[in-house]
């Protein structure tokens, strides 16, 4: 295994950045401080610079300036499948929320909050229900018996599973007596959820691990 | 001293060093350990195996450097088993920070394919909107991204030629790491549009996503650093996900030792207290 250190200045910042995050393991230190502090004020400086050119610029005004230099006709005259001087609308809406710091004029922001929280709720309340309920409930209902031993068992505990841990979750009676043994039993499958989510998240958080050591090691190190 | 008070009094940061080492040493002289793909890993290579060559296929690369490490390998090896398909892709991206980095990574390996941009693949780039764009796409792709990552007019693209909307795919390949991506993918398109898809995601996200797959709403699925290595192990593969998964599966089973010794520590001291 030999070494060939990286020639690429980025690469060594980022390695001596990761390294200074990394010393924070052994105690809290300024090298760590100052990393955090720094990767804290880039990546604010960064996504307002990202926002502006992949949102207001992107979105609204190469749109707008499109549709109002006057080679389309009059601005407003929107013509089928051509909307984008209707953008006027949205960006007023966006101005509207700033007014937010003037007290005076402040409830005009509800005007854009409304619609923002109109098109969300509505989109997401829709969604959830046809793929979240009813297309869940629809597969939860399935044959315990399946002709074969193994996908029968799997069907049975899936089942009891399912309603054990609804079970769990019925507070308009006290847990006693047969509600009781039932939602015990719910927690133990709520248990095995919460260990695979943890096993999971394990996976993930070494996962980063391995990939800042392989940077470290093959990018730059360069060790083959 | 009795091994729960010395289990307790364990300075943390040797628990930090030996992790540090059980994930080095393998990266450096690796084990090979075996890996058996499970049954959504094999679920989402096959789905991609049945497209007939020629298919369009949309990849939202839901992402961005922060998740490297698990859904990299995972979005190479999927654009290099679809163009090996000779599958025609096109990109888009709901993650604000993902985008360049999305396009380099799609132009490293279209550049190893010797393919041709706008006629093999595209990339239409960052839009935001979050679930909004998702059901816009439903109405109109090219209306919705008018143009390119690189700001050419995505509908002058000789692949985005007779592209509608959802329904000009054949399937949908969300590579997600969190939100914006396959659960909403599930919510707002699945049900809506009734296109397949399959997904890779990071580890947390996975546990949350599998009962999309017991109802068939998501056709297959890559679970974190471990599915994308199952899937290069299906792919006859060597690639970054499978060398890191022997480091991955030492730090797992030194985790599982600290949480036994952890309880064995615990109900000793319990009950060696007085009561």
């Amino acid at each position: 295994m030999t070494l060939h250190l990286s020639t690429d200045f980025g690469v060594w910042v980022a390695a001596a950045l990761t390294l200074c995050v990394f010393s924070f393991l052994y105690r809290d230190n300024p090298f760590y401080r100052f990393a955090e502090h720094l990767f804290v004020g880039v990546s604010a400086g960064y996504y307002i610079v990202l926002s502006f050119w992949t949102v207001i610029v992107a979105n609204l005004w190469d749109p707008l300036t499109a549709a109002f230099d006057g080679r389309h006709g009059a601005p407003l005259a929107v013509r089928l499948g051509d909307y984008r001087a209707l953008l006027v609308l949205p960006a007023l809406l966006g101005l509207l929320l700033f007014t937010r710091f003037v007290p005076r004029i402040g409830w005009l922001a509800r005007w854009s909050l409304a619609l923002i929280i109109g098109v969300y709720a509505g989109l997401k309340t829709t969604g959830f229900a046809q793929s979240d309920f009813v297309a869940q409930v629809h597969g939860s209902i399935q044959p315990l018996w399946t002709g074969h031993w193994g996908s029968s068992v799997s069907a049975v505990v899936f089942t009891v599973g399912v309603v054990s841990s609804l079970l769990f979750f019925y507070f308009s009676r006290e847990h006693r007596g047969a509600l009781g043994r039932a939602s015990r039993l719910g927690v133990f499958f709520l248990m095995v959820s919460f260990g695979a989510g943890y096993g999971y998240t394990v996976m993930s958080r070494i996962s980063l691990l391995i990939g800042r050591f392989q940077f470290l090691l093959f990018d730059w190190l360069g060790l083959r | 001293m009795s091994l729960a008070t010395g289990f307790e009094r364990l300075d943390r940061r040797w628990i930090f060093l030996i992790t540090a080492l059980l994930v080095l040493v393998p990266l450096l002289w690796p084990l090979n350990l075996p890996l058996t793909p499970s049954v959504p890993v094999q679920d989402y290579h096959r789905t991609i195996e049945a497209l007939p060559p020629g298919s369009l296929v949309l990849v939202s690369c839901d992402f961005d450097p922060a998740s490297r490490p698990e859904l990299e390998p995972m979005a190479r090896s999927t654009l290099l088993h679809l163009f090996r398909r000779k599958c025609r892709v096109v990109v888009v991206c709901l993650f604000q920070g993902g985008a360049r980095f999305v396009d380099g990574l799609v132009e490293d390996v279209a550049r190893s394919r010797h393919l041709t941009y706008g006629v093999d693949y595209a990339n239409l780039g960052y839009k935001a909107g979050d679930e909004a764009v998702m059901v816009l796409m439903g109405q109109s792709v090219v209306n919705t991204f008018p143009r390119d990552q690189a700001g050419r007019d995505a509908a002058g693209l000789p692949i985005m030629r007779g592209v509608r909307n959802y329904s000009s795919f054949a399937l949908l390949v969300s590579l997600s790491a969190g939100y914006p991506g396959t659960k909403e993918y599930v919510q707002q398109v699945q049900g809506r549009f009734h296109i397949p898809i399959i997904a890779g995601v990071t580890a947390v996200t996975a546990p949350t996503l599998y009962p999309y797959l017991q109802t068939g709403q998501l056709q297959g699925l890559l679970g974190g650093m471990a599915g994308a290595a199952e899937y290069e192990d299906l792919r006859y593969e060597r690639g970054m996900a499978s060398r890191g998964m022997d480091a991955q599966s030492l730090a797992h089973v030194f985790i599982a030792l600290c949480i036994v010794l952890g309880n064995v520590a615990y109900w000793e001291n319990r009950r060696r207290a007085p009561r």
